[in-house]
């Protein structure tokens, strides 16, 4: 039977969501699955992997892995995939894994497939397809030189895993990684914002050059409060200094596929536009009939941003109260 | 310290992408090709740090391609202040493991390199994977979407500051050398000056043809076949009627017609 490595991220003793649906994905193929879980709180971990499809977990619970360090969760990853020698290696496109994977297939020798949207796995063979030029176009990922097939895929592209409760996986304790490094972490700022990420986030509102100034974007709160939604902004009032360059939605900013994206005063330039296409449902709310947002929107209003906003926040409130 | 920039020259953000009729790649004709943007951020602070350094360190760029193309890329970093520039000549589309060992090549020929620099990832094919790669063939530490950079007082030592999601943020100390993955965010570029860019176009750039840094076939790890553009948007539906009017349209088409709300 083929086999299926999982590396899982955990929080506060759980797996996240973003690591389940990759279990799903693999127990759904049919095959051996294979988890791994480092830091404290790892070996917590088995009744709630065993429920997800995993029949053995590699684990090392050392607090020495509590925070990622570069080289550490190098050390241990690399190595199981040298050991076990996985067909396929499955992880969730997040901060850690893209920072990790590629010296990860360094290391062992094999290619590494960053943020895939689609995998189909067929026993030791998968498949997947990824977007590039920030989602103007897309390809079909092949391998080759390689023993481990290393996938990282976009949060939310394989839907969520179902749970089989009762099953537990089988522990491996992994030996804690050598404290001989030359990467330190000195601390972990955790982020003042309750709200999602841009790139995790549901709903999203962005705000654009017609909100003619910094202190404007806070109808756009307003308005995203009463969603749950998350703020985020073009290129051109990021490189103005109105906002955070971390809000920055398209090509030198984030890709997201939100099911709902709401653009307020933004005109849709290429590169924004590729940065946010893939959304479900896009709402485009601009001055200019002509701007090439109408393109890409589901629904638009030819309209004063600063008169449709409120009202929908009121509209909003009404429905969702 | 020999200070190292590693940049690529990828389509503007502007380019409209259009992908071969056999679906084999991306046309490349008609394409205007700029620096990488987030290489922008990291030649800024390699050029920020040998000037912090002051003791005739240097900055060298280096870029893999096909180098009549490839070295405008250069000669950009040259006009912003770049020491010395080096081109990796190659007319086949690399994937991260080759390019990045090519590099990597190149580095190990440079005497004394303290800090590599890169951006985080290349717009083009988004892949952000070269940075790290390039640690791993140094064998020396690396760090990726870096917006903050310090020196440490004994010249040793880099305290990084690290994006990770949610607006949260990781503080890292890597020991030189070491390779760093720069972020927007980490600076503002400067813009190269008229006599930067006159003095840029004299200089000599170095040159390595790729199938002389002892890669192997057997590195070429990805290649890509079935290029397609998105699929078409529905058309879009404008909503008249007064502001109100249009509003209470909106929430309502969202609620019952898309059912996203």
């Amino acid at each position: 039977m083929e086999n299926i490595l999982v590396f899982v991220e955990h929080k506060a003793g759980k797996v996240k969501g973003s690591s389940s649906e990759l279990l799903g994905a693999a127990k759904k193929s049919g095959a051996t699955v294979h988890a791994m879980a480092l830091g404290p709180g790892a070996k917590s971990l088995a009744d709630e992997l065993g429920a997800l499809g995993a029949s053995v977990a590699y684990v090392c619970d050392s607090e020495n892995l509590k925070n990622y360090n570069p080289e550490a969760y190098l050390q241990m990853v690399s190595g199981v995939i040298k050991d076990k020698q996985p067909a396929i290696c499955l992880a969730a496109n997040t901060s850690l894994a893209k920072d990790l994977f590629p010296r990860v297939g360094a290391k062992v020798g094999c290619g590494v497939a960053s943020d895939c949207t689609s995998l189909t796995i067929t026993g030791s063979n998968a498949t997947a397809r990824r977007p590039m030029y920030a989602g103007k176009v897309s390809a079909e990922v092949v391998f080759s030189n390689s023993s481990t097939k290393i996938f990282l895929m976009r949060p939310n592209a394989l839907g969520p895993a179902t749970n089989s409760p009762g099953k537990k996986a089988d522990l491996v304790d992994l030996p804690a990684p050598s404290t001989d490094l030359k990467t330190l972490i000195k601390e972990v700022v955790t982020g003042t914002s309750s709200k999602l990420d841009l790139t995790e986030a549901n709903i999203i509102v962005s705000g654009g050059r017609g909100m003619k100034g910094p202190e404007n974007f806070k109808i756009l709160d307003e308005l995203a409060s009463v969603l749950g939604a998350t703020v985020g902004a073009s290129r051109a009032v990021v490189d103005a200094g109105w906002v955070p360059h971390d809000m920055q939605v398209g090509q030198t900013g984030k890709t997201v596929s939100p099911t709902l994206y709401i653009a307020c005063g933004i005109s849709g330039a290429i590169q924004h536009l590729a940065g946010m296409s893939s959304s479900k449902v896009i709402v485009a709310i601009n001055k200019d009939k002509d701007a090439p947002i109408f393109q890409k929107a589901t629904y638009g209003i030819v309209g004063d941003l600063f008169e449709v906003v409120p009202l929908l926040t009121a509209e909003f409130k009404k429905i969702l109260k | 310290m020999n200070i190292i920039v590693c940049i690529k020259q990828v389509p503007d953000t502007e380019s409209k992408i259009r992908v071969k009729a056999d679906g084999s790649g991306i046309e490349t004709t008609d394409i205007k090709w700029i620096m990488n943007p987030y290489d922008e951020f990291a030649v800024e602070e390699a050029l920020k740090l040998r000037d912090k350094m002051a003791d005739g360190s240097q900055v060298t760029a280096i870029t893999v391609g096909p180098k009549t193309r490839a070295t405008e890329v250069l000669r950009t970093a040259l006009a912003m202040g770049a020491d010395n520039a080096v081109v990796i000549n190659t007319a086949d589309n690399l994937d991260s493991n080759s390019t990045a060992a090519a590099l990597a090549g190149a580095i190990k020929k440079e005497s004394g390199y303290g800090v590599v620099f890169t951006g985080k990832q290349a717009i083009d094919d988004d892949c952000a994977q070269v940075s790290q790669i390039i640690a791993e063939y140094l064998g020396v530490p690396h760090s990726t979407v870096i917006i903050k950079f310090d020196l440490a007082a004994d010249k040793q030592a880099v305290t990084l500051e690290r994006e990770v999601e949610g607006g949260s943020k990781e503080v890292i100390e890597l020991k030189l050398p070491s390779v760093v993955g720069a972020n927007k965010g980490l600076n503002s570029p400067r813009y190269a000056s008229l006599p930067g860019i006159m003095k840029a176009k004299k200089k000599e750039i170095k040159e390595y043809e790729f199938s002389s840094l002892g890669v192997a076939a057997t590195e070429a790890k990805i290649s890509y076949k079935g290029f397609q553009l998105p699929p078409a948007r529905p058309a879009s539906k404008l909503i008249d009627g007064d502001v109100a009017t249009q509003s209470a349209t909106l929430v309502k088409l969202l609620r019952e017609e898309a059912k996203v709300i």
